[in-house]
């Protein structure tokens, strides 16, 4: 194992920022809400079981972080029915099973439907060069996937037969749209690594400077995220309220200048649709005018009826923004299990409740020696 | 192809017909059925008999192990099993091996001494002989050296397209003194593993995405674990054993947990993994937990004997033996694990397909 793992999964090292949190916890006494907003967060908080170190009044919650979570049904319904129509859709196998209305693009594949699970949209671009007929790519996910179909589209290294289904959104709107929620009061947050490698610690200044909420980048090993608290915690403590780096080996304070260019180039912020939350202000990628050949929406009439986010019953949505816990939901590992999910929290790896189902999030045991 | 030269070397004579693939005269029964028998099966294996029975000698409708003195008060233990592994040979083994092991290895975590097998070979049309010579090899070279007779058997061969490559099905059968079972565990008892989790499930897994394995030293840790057992029995009491298979460390420890009514504690730290294993199962977002192994055992015994057990086991080549845990009744029915960072968590049974045809 590389050296710096060793070190960031060290149990001595862990356990005494453990001590060093509860220390600080027991001195500011209320209660604290921490919130995340990435999938490999809660992964690396539920299978390290991080919650079991943390004091009683601190409370980790994991917010919009599941890109593959947050895709409307629409749009899902949209690729089902480009498949259903004999058009290939490309998509990643996180999206593979996530349900739309009614039904996956794994359920449109045994009933006909055109659909293959590639790695990456240059797989994509090379199976669409030897496939001749119509393919559309079904472009997913954060800040962080954005900058690799963007750079084939500005470099228009595509064939004729594709486009894309660009269903890319934007971390920053969520959260904002979190913390102007009053149900769900916050004392701190911990940004996601992955997409700050790519906007750039900046990105997150507002929460601190706008909403006085300490916030801290973190990257994904247990030591990490612990020391994130920790340091979320000590300017409680200390009434501050700034944005700290944690993650530098990683994260620039501007991020990829370059990506972020390429990225704006082709794509612009526009308002839209979240699944569980509805319409965010500019939080949604569109093609822009010049890269309108590229858009799958535009070649073809993909209009789709009778949208449902969610079944009946199904929590998602209020996991999805921090406001509830799976456990709080009636069907989490009754009816809605890791293999028969029935809402896109348990499809997706990254989702709250498919990673509390697979490492036992759902129950805090403390450790002995406390 | 037929007919060119280079080719043609490849042939391989079977009696008087000569062909490079099974063909479905190969499973009719009649002459071509004898051919494959007499002349690919039968020589390869030089045990074929237990006790003066009847064995694939006679080739009679059955094997018949005679009842000696030998065999009171002890327990004839019998296993069965089918394979259908994809890829058919991978880094480490092929389904040959793995048809071997995988009997034999249920009969050894039973206490038993395995000393035969009868195996179902089922063919597709088309299937390479080269492939198929290559894989009875690797059957009997484990037979052979574990000293188990091939008793008898059974081949068919299924039309082109109708099965994939080659399945097989054996039944392994073995003597025990004593049985060990997987519900004698007892509070206090410690856990013990003779080696890595997930090689096998790794090995597989990355072989499926089509990745190059062979460079990274990842290999399936596929093996008979008849003297493991045997020096575990001879060094210490083994309340239980469990060989993990499908759904790895995580589903042997709850099958433990789950039939004893008790709490197994698990230290992270302590669970043996190589590296190329962690590698893999982190690029390939698998938790190595589930991963399939073909070649590990955990047992419970008394605390007293634990070390003793695992040097014993170190000693004979099982460098990554370890003592991962112990038995507890904190929360009963429960798999508690401490993970690298100190937090505590529970180690959930594995749910859905991990990955498909494993072994």
């Amino acid at each position: 194992m590389e050296l710096k793992n060793l070190f960031l999964r060290d149990k001595k090292v862990a356990l005494d920022i453990a001590s060093d949190i509860k220390k600080i916890a027991g001195k500011i006494e209320e209660e604290i809400k921490i919130m995340h907003v990435c999938g490999t967060h809660e992964h690396t908080v539920t299978y390290y079981g991080l919650r079991s170190l943390l004091p009683e009044n601190v409370k980790v919650i994991a917010g919009p972080g599941c890109p593959v979570c947050v895709v409307p049904a629409r749009e899902i319904d949209e690729a089902i029915k480009l498949a259903m129509e004999g058009i290939k859709v490309y998509t990643y196998g996180d999206m593979y099973r996530v349900p739309g209305s009614r039904r996956s693009l794994a359920d449109a594949k045994t009933e006909g439907g055109k659909v293959q699970v590639v790695y990456s949209v240059g797989d994509a671009v090379k199976l669409a060069k030897a496939e001749k007929k119509e393919v559309v790519f079904f472009s997913v996910g954060f800040e962080t996937t954005a900058p690799i179909p963007a750079a084939y589209i500005r470099n228009r290294n595509i064939p004729e037969n594709m486009t894309f289904l660009v269903s890319h959104r934007l971390t920053v709107p969520a959260l904002k749209y979190v913390l102007d929620d009053p149900e769900i009061p916050l004392n701190g947050v911990i940004a996601p690594g992955h997409v700050s490698a790519i906007m750039g610690a900046s990105s997150w200044s507002f929460v601190a400077k706008e909403y006085g909420i300490p916030v801290v980048v973190a990257g994904f090993e247990p030591i990490d995220f612990l020391m994130a608290v920790d340091i979320i915690l000590r300017q409680i403590y200390r009434g501050e309220a700034k944005i700290i780096n944690e993650y530098t080996r990683v994260v620039k304070w501007k991020g990829n200048v370059k990506a972020k260019k390429l990225m704006h180039e082709v794509f612009e912020e526009v308002d839209g649709e979240w699944r569980g939350i509805g319409i965010l202000p500019r939080s949604v990628f569109t093609l822009t005018e010049e890269y309108k050949v590229y858009d799958a929406r535009e070649k073809y009439d993909i209009r789709v009826e009778d949208v449902m986010d969610f079944p009946p019953q199904c929590r998602c949505a209020d996991v999805i923004l921090g406001k509830a816990t799976p456990i709080d939901c009636p069907m989490f590992l009754k009816a809605c299990t890791p293999s028969r999910p029935y809402g896109p929290c348990m499809v997706s790896s990254e989702g709250t409740c498919s990673i509390w189902a697979k490492y036992g999030g759902y129950d805090v045991i403390r450790r002995k020696d406390e | 192809m037929e007919g060119d030269s280079r080719s043609f070397r490849r042939h391989y004579i079977i009696g008087e017909i000569m062909v490079s693939r099974i063909k479905l005269a190969h499973g009719g029964g009649g002459r071509e059925t004898s051919e494959i028998i007499e002349n690919m099966i039968k020589p390869r294996f030089k045990l074929r008999k237990i006790f003066g029975g009847v064995g694939l000698e006679e080739l009679d409708d059955g094997a018949s192990i005679p009842i000696t003195e030998k065999l009171y008060g002890r327990h004839l233990v019998v296993t069965s099993d089918s394979y259908t592994v994809y890829p058919i040979f991978f880094p480490g083994g092929d389904i040959g091996k793995l048809a071997a092991c995988g009997s034999i290895n249920d009969l050894a975590v039973m206490g038993a001494k395995p000393i035969a097998i009868l195996d179902t070979i089922v063919v597709e049309e088309g299937f390479p002989i080269k492939d198929f010579t290559r894989i009875l090899d690797s059957f009997k070279q484990v037979l052979e050296k574990e000293n188990i007779a091939l008793l008898g058997g059974d081949f068919k061969v299924m039309p082109s397209g109708k099965l994939d490559g080659i399945v097989i099905s054996t039944m392994g059968i073995g003597i025990a003194d004593k049985i060990v079972t997987d519900r004698g565990l007892k509070v206090g008892d410690k856990i013990l593993i003779n080696g890595g989790i997930g090689e096998h499930g790794a090995a597989i897994m990355a072989a499926q995405a089509g990745l190059d394995v062979e460079s990274s030293g990842l290999k399936s840790d596929v093996q008979p674990l008849t003297r493991v057992m045997q020096v575990a029995l001879e060094n210490g009491n083994v309340h239980a054993a469990k060989d993990l298979t499908r759904g790895g460390l995580a589903s042997a420890l709850n099958e433990f947990a789950a039939k004893n009514n008790v709490s197994i504690y698990i230290y992270e730290d302590k669970v043996p993994i190589k590296e190329e294993v962690l590698a893999y199962s982190e690029m390939l977002g698998v938790d190595p937990l589930v991963l399939a192994c073909e070649g590990r055992v955990i047992i419970a015994t008394p605390p007293e004997d634990a070390e003793k057990i695992v040097d014993a086991w170190r000693s004979m080549g099982f460098e990554q033996a370890e003592i991962i845990g112990e038995v507890t009744l904190e929360r009963p029915g429960y798999v508690l694990f401490e993970t690298l960072a100190g937090g505590i968590r529970i180690i959930e049974k594995p749910t859905g397909e991990i990955v498909p045809r494993i072994c």
